[in-house]
């Protein structure tokens, strides 16, 4: 066992530090500092600058125009990124739907749609939830029926996060009812500007428009847009999910933004004490939060190295997700009164009329509001626990120590 | 003892509930909150002339009901589960508090009738929660004074006829001698005003005093000695806010019971899973134990000051801790619909955001309570 990071590896990490010190946007990485909200182009320009390393498309094999990193690598990348106060990549297109085509497309569709994601010539959007299946995904009812060469689409999808901004939708849609509810289901592709697609905002509790409603009105797309087999859309969209858990870790952000909070309590008045840092309520739940964060690293480090275990998995989803609260919380705290102003964060400069030291406080309770969704999106707490405990239930089912750790 | 309410509490209760339903339901309320003024004019005079309530706990000599804290306390939770947006607890409570103790009889009137509105600009940018952090100025001029200095979140301020602004007429920012109170103009010349919208649709504003002119008339109290009453009426204003989070939590936990028993995931009910009915059982039970505590606190607030501030505390506390709680588990058992602004769950959630930090947080209250069992002891 060892815990340092090689050499080798701790040189990278530094040049990727130099590439956001000096190549990438700075621009961008001023909006986020001071909590604007970014536009299609800022997230463009962010994704293209990576792409010029080779370094956007994370998680795809070599040979597609992935890094080829060791899970290591790509770790310290997320990391230095997140340090860097620099915004994540869309998931959608570069971390879900990617790595499915690349390892289930067709040689023509990887021609067709590999290439626009990795320039972001293209944005996508997942299709999965509906309005009556969320945490029972499986039950979903948007149907494509065969009709020539076309599938006819027809339903509704719901919480589709970044649909205005997309060119392309995934969709998990139903072409037969079998006997469980995972089959019969198909993974499809269609274009936003395809006659019958129709998207509507969903304004989030923080004010912000990242939701959609997404209605599918006898909408023809190719079967040829078809991902992989009739009917094994649920295997598909299931392979890939285990990492996509894992992209909810941001262990970066999470001690940046410690190290945020624990300077700016540092500086801030307390009540009772001359800081907020000696605040003896505050100090004691940033140092549990500064644990936490720490330990959890670990459990990621060692979840991404080893065998992967879907109960850990899970487990970390949880973990990493309402660590990312608490710190919201913590922030709340700093923001004192100041959580109530509730300004839009589009233009630049919309942060003017707020007294310098509590301009933090707007974006940061945004957030506290925003990343409730944290604990819902991508398989809710309770669901995740109702899968750890089936898999505990199983017969020797507890992750077993003192196995050889190469 | 008796924890009983009146026949005439009752009636209050439910003739307000009655006028509110009808005059504030949901859409109606969004929609004065996103237009210009962001409140209405109309509903505050109803709430003044056919329920007459703003009176309600004032006495009959300035053309009040001559209730008390229970009234205020029934009156509050009722606005609360509405999320009545119009400034009753920063006018008829806490302004009429304060202007009681100092002999206003006038602007008493004037409240009752429902003719002012007050906002209270005590904060400033850098003292959270402490009253006795007063860097605004008030020099003598003449017969008169002037003021400067800058206040901070000072919740219905653009809705404001009146302001009362806490001012240092001695001593140093942190001393607790020298704090006086003044009535001031918002549209007197030196006064700039910066309002927004605020997360829960209610409208705030950040204030700076230019050098702004008052007669002597506008001291409210005596000169320097005001920091007593000012804490006392924030204990009163703690109880009431408290009312208030008490309705607003009663409806988050219902919303969320409702929900989850409409709610089909699994071909099932989501309220058949065992972890969500004790995750509602849990919330009942914060709002169970906060009720206590409000009323803890509205039964203290005659009592010895450390007895009353302590009533105080525990209420904000207990409070604070069910707001998190049930604020953030109605979200989450509300699913994707808990994070829209198309559900009143979102809305509500976002007042007890605001409530919570509100009047001292949590972390706040408890070293408060601390503080006062250690001098008591
Ligand atoms: C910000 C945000 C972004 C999103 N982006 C996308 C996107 O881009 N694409 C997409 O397809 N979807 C997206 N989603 C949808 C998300 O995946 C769903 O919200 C999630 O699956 C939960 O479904 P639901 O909202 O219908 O809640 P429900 O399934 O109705 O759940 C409500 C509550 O019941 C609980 N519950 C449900 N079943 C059980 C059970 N068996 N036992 C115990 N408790 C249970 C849940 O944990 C939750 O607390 C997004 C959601 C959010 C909030």
């Amino acid at each position: 066992m060892e815990l340092r990071l090689t050499p080798a590896e701790r040189a990278f990490a530094e040049t990727v530090r130099g590439f956001f010190a000096t190549e990438y946007p700075q621009d961008v990485l001023a909006k986020v500092r001071e909590g604007s909200l970014l536009t299609r182009e800022d997230q463009v320009r962010a994704q293209c600058a990576l792409q010029s390393r080779g370094w956007f498309a994370i998680g795809w094999p070599e040979q597609f125009g992935g890094p080829g990193w060791t899970p290591t690598e790509r770790y310290i990348f997320e990391q230095e990124l997140e340090r860097a106060g620099a915004p994540n990549i869309i998931p959608m297109a570069v971390i879900y739907i990617g790595p499915i085509i690349c390892a289930f497309g067709t040689p023509e569709q990887r021609q067709r749609w590999l290439p626009d994601i990795l320039e972001s010539r293209a944005m996508w959007a997942q299709g999965y939830s509906e309005p009556e299946s969320g945490s029972d995904l499986a039950s979903l009812g948007m149907s494509a029926v065969r009709d020539g060469d076309d599938y006819i689409l027809d339903g509704t999808k719901i919480w589709t996060s970044g649909a205005h901004w997309a060119d392309w939708i995934f969709c998990l849609v139903r072409t037969s009812r079998g006997e469980r509810k995972q089959q019969g289901i198909s993974l499809v592709c269609v274009p936003m500007d395809a006659p019958g697609v129709r998207v509507e905002p969903i304004i989030s509790i923080d004010g912000t428009h990242e939701l959609n409603r997404v209605t599918f009105d006898r909408v023809r797309t190719p079967i040829a847009n078809r991902i992989g087999e009739e009917g094994q859309g649920w295997h598909y969209a299931n392979v890939l999910l285990a990492s996509e858990r894992l992209s909810y870790a941001h262990i970066g952000r999470k001690k940046s933004d410690l190290q945020a909070i624990r300077r700016m309590a540092s500086d801030l008045p307390g009540d009772f004490a001359e800081t907020m840092i000696e605040e003896p309520g505050f100090a004691e739940r940033l140092a549990s939060v500064e644990i936490a964060a720490s330990v959890i690293e670990i459990s990621v480090l060692r979840a991404l190295t080893g065998e992967p275990d879907a109960a850990v998995i899970s487990a970390l989803k949880i973990a990493c997700t309402e660590a990312a609260q608490q710190i919201t919380e913590l922030w709340l705290e700093l923001a004192d009164r100041y959580r109530q102003p509730f300004l839009e964060r589009t233009l630049s400069g919309w942060n003017r009329t707020l007294p310098e030291a509590k301009r933090f406080a707007v974006p940061q309770t945004a957030s506290y509001l925003f990343e409730r969704a944290q604990t819902i999106y991508g398989g809710a707490t309770e669901v995740q626990k109702n899968i750890i405990w089936r898999l505990l239930a199983r017969a020797n089912a507890l992750p077993r120590q003192g196995q050889a750790v190469s | 003892m008796d924890f009983t309410f009146s026949d005439e509490q009752v009636q209050l209760r439910s003739s307000l509930q009655s006028y509110l339903a009808e005059r504030n339901g949901f859409e109606r309320r969004v929609k004065i909150s996103r237009s210009e003024p962001g409140w209405s004019a109309d509903l505050w005079r109803g709430l003044a002339e056919e329920l007459g309530i703003i009176g309600a706990a004032l006495p009959e000599s300035v053309g009040g009901i001559g209730g008390g804290p229970v009234e205020t306390m029934i009156i509050m939770e009722e606005l609360g589960a509405s999320l009545v947006l119009e400034p009753y607890f920063e006018t008829a409570v806490v302004a009429a508090g304060l202007l009681q103790a100092g002999g206003r009889e006038a602007e008493l009137e004037a409240i009752v009738r429902g003719d002012a509105r007050y906002a209270f600009a005590w904060a400033e940018p850098e003292g959270r929660y402490r009253y006795h952090h007063v860097g605004t100025r008030a020099v003598r001029d003449g017969s008169g004074w002037r003021l400067s200095g800058m206040k901070a979140v000072v919740g219905a301020a653009p809705w404001a006829t009146h302001l009362l602004v806490s001012a240092r007429t001695g001593g140093d920012i942190r001393d607790r001698d020298g704090i006086s109170l003044f009535l001031v103009d918002p549209a007197a010349c030196g006064v700039a005003m910066r309002g927004y919208p605020t997360i829960d649709g209610r409208r705030a504003a950040d204030i700076r005093f230019d050098d702004v002119q008052v007669d002597a008339t506008a001291l409210v109290g005596t000169e320097g000695t005001s920091l007593s009453l000012i804490e006392k009426v924030g204990d009163v204003a703690i109880a009431a806010l408290g009312a208030e989070a008490l309705g607003v939590m009663r409806r988050l936990v219902q919303d969320t019971i409702d929900y989850t028993r409409q709610r089909r995931q699994f071909g099932q009910p989501i309220s058949s899973f065992q972890a969500l009915q004790h995750r509602m059982v849990d919330m009942f039970m914060k709002l169970e134990l906060a009720t206590s505590a409000v009323y803890l606190a509205t039964l203290s607030l005659d009592a010895d000051a450390t007895e009353r501030a302590k009533a105080a505390s525990a209420a904000k506390v207990s409070v604070g801790q069910a707001l998190r709680f049930i604020g953030q588990n109605a979200v989450q058992l509300h699913g994707g619909m808990g994070m829209t602004d198309e559900l009143p769950v979102g809305h509500y959630f976002k007042r007890a955001t605001v409530i919570e930090g509100e009047l001292g947080s949590t972390d706040y209250h408890l070293a408060r309570y601390a503080e006062l069992s250690k001098a008591a002891a």
